[in-house]
């Protein structure tokens, strides 16, 4: 495992818009990197060698005349491949879109890029994020870093495989139902998923529209801040971004976390393996020793998180999904009528989990079914969001383990879909509710393999979760 | 619900959703779908009756631009990524089909 450059991207910034380090060089450094890894790990399904050269000279030129290229200049990043690039493909791991050139930017490119981060690639995910394990990408899978015996986690498997490998200084990822928490825990990095809101999601693919929030993955707690303060903020474009500026994270991680309550999950399901339980146990000890106080907290509801969100997600999808139909962009099958050309599109365009979820959301949403289970499942979903905000009246943060278990083998969950969905039942009831939660590396369990702690927070409460963890990350330098 | 899922509820459902599926499919999907709604008996249990649907996160509000011209999408780089295009427009096969 050679995750290189433990430099943070603030210093990388400084560094390139002071003129002592070239972004090109950086660049090159990476796809370096990537050269020598990529054939076997398989983060990317695009390297954009030189769109990144082209950036880099850009920023490089920029610092030279004076001018401040912006608070990430030089740093790369990958983009998780269902953002849009315009005219760059996108293809969301899907045969239904492959070699479909967007014609616009999605939002968080344009803010990146005017940031002075430089994109390196698009990174492999599963078929439209459905998934914990990249297995489900129409593409092949991507493995893990630290075994490429096994999986990095999903969706956004390829992103966080490319930070843990050192291809780019960061990554962005789309987090459904733990797409980014999970696989960040699975390959040892940081994963944020932010308050439902916090990021424009314009140019994002759709996948579930009202528990779908981009995030970044990163190194370190400080790096994720930063891009979250560049990335995050109301956008006209999104009539679901949150019309208020967000305090800067950056600021709010140099407090410690003395005072803080830190609520422990007393009916929290049972299924963590006993490694990533004993690393959970010592997290609670860390914060208390850093002066926080651990208090228990109820979250009854919790337990249906997974149940409702296997119908409400699908429901959503379904809807979403409508819109290939071989008309406008992506893959047409050609047949004599329209009718027979969206079943043969489809049928030939998406694979087994797709239509595996498009199938049961179909379901949950047809006449007959509909109040019996999607209304029953947002009921059930409010519960789920009224059980968590009681329990912030008594907690200021949440610590629960973000995965059962370390990263698994490949084909591990068999072809029983339950098993692999049972991957994100402590990450799921968070989308639900739409607060935030992030993962934070956090020592080894089973053969080496690294665990993350997951920190969940109130509506906003950003600025305490990073608070949190960042002690957490501090104490294991 | 109690109803278990058949069949014929998945080939009406694979028409709904514009999928052919083979009749091995649709026997697979069948198993599979019941599996997962089977968990969805531990909801099914729970009273239910006076909890409010939540569809989002936070309450939608009507959001409002100023009526100015804005810039939209290319029109031909939109139609280069259709599978077929002509006269500025996307091309299809015949509209409808038969009913099945």
């Amino acid at each position: 495992m050679a995750a290189p450059a433990m430099v943070t991207a603030a210093s990388i910034a400084a560094a390139v818009r002071a003129g002592t380090t070239k972004a090109a060089d950086l660049v090159e450094q990476h796809l370096a990197t990537i050269a020598a890894r990529e054939p076997e790990i398989h983060a990317f399904n695009l390297v954009l060698a030189d769109e990144a050269r082209a950036q880099a000279a850009r920023i490089d030129a920029l610092a030279a005349e004076g001018n401040d290229p912006g608070p990430l200049a030089g740093v790369t990043v990958a983009l998780k491949d269902n953002m849009c690039t315009r005219g760059i493909p996108t293809t969301c791991s899907s045969k239904i879109l492959a070699g479909w050139k967007p014609p616009y930017d999605a939002t968080v490119v344009r803010t990146l890029q005017a940031a002075g981060a430089i994109v390196v690639g698009k990174t492999n995910l599963d078929e439209f994020a459905m998934g914990s394990s990249t297995e489900n990408s129409a593409f092949g899978p991507t493995r893990n870093p630290h075994d490429i015996s096994r999986v990095p986690g999903g969706s956004s498997g390829g992103s966080a495989a490319a930070v843990a490998a050192g291809f780019s200084h960061l990554s962005l990822g789309s987090d459904t139902g733990g797409s980014i928490r999970q696989p960040a825990a699975l390959c040892g990095v940081v994963g944020v998923k932010p308050t439902y809101g916090y990021v424009s999601r314009y140019g994002l693919v759709a996948f579930a529209s009202s528990l779908d929030q981009i995030g970044p993955f990163a190194n370190s707690v400080e790096d994720a801040a930063l891009v979250l303060d560049v990335i995050g903020g109301h956008d006209p474009h999104d009539s679901t971004s949150i019309p208020q500026p967000h305090p800067s994270l950056v600021g709010a991680i140099q407090q410690g976390v003395e005072g803080l309550r830190v609520g422990r999950i007393s009916d929290l399901p049972a299924g963590a393996d006993p490694d990533v339980q004993a690393r959970l146990d010592l997290a609670f000890e860390t914060l208390q020793a850093a002066g926080a106080t651990i208090v228990d907290v109820e979250v009854p509801a919790f337990s249906f998180g997974l149940t409702a969100y296997y119908l409400i997600a699908p429901a959503e999808a379904s809807s979403n999904l409508a819109r290939y139909d071989g008309v406008r962009y992506g893959l047409r099958v050609e047949a004599a009528d329209t009718d027979s050309m969206y079943g043969a599109t489809r049928t030939a365009g998406f694979g087994d989990e797709v239509k595996r979820r498009i199938m049961l959301g179909t379901y949950a949403l047809s006449a007959g079914y509909y109040d019996a289970y999607y209304g029953k499942a947002l009921k059930v979903r409010r519960l789920i969001h009224d059980d968590f905000e009681r329990a912030y009246q008594q907690a200021d943060v949440l610590l629960t383990p973000t995965s059962p278990s370390v990263a698994f083998k490949f084909g591990a969950k068999g072809d029983n879909p339950f098993a692999m969905y049972l991957c994100d039942t402590y990450t799921i009831p968070t989308n639900l509710a739409g607060h935030p939660a992030m993962s934070v590396p956090f020592g080894t369990g089973t053969e080496g393999l690294p665990v993350g702690v997951q920190v969940l927070a109130g509506t906003l409460q950003e600025p305490t979760m990073f608070r949190v963890a960042a002690a957490l990350e501090r104490s294991m330098k | 619900m109690s109803d278990r899922i058949t069949a014929a509820d998945v080939a009406k459902v694979a028409r709904l959703a514009r999928l052919d599926l083979s009749p091995q499919e649709i026997e697979r999907m069948t198993a599979q779908l019941d599996g997962m709604l089977e968990h969805f008996a531990d909801v099914d249990a729970l009273d239910l009756a006076d909890v409010a649907p939540m569809t989002q996160p936070f309450p939608l509000v009507n959001v409002f631009r100023a009526d100015v011209v804005q810039p939209g999408l290319d029109r031909d780089e939109v139609l280069a990524a259709a599978p077929a295009a002509q006269d500025g427009r996307f091309r299809v096969p015949p509209t409808g089909g038969v009913e099945g």
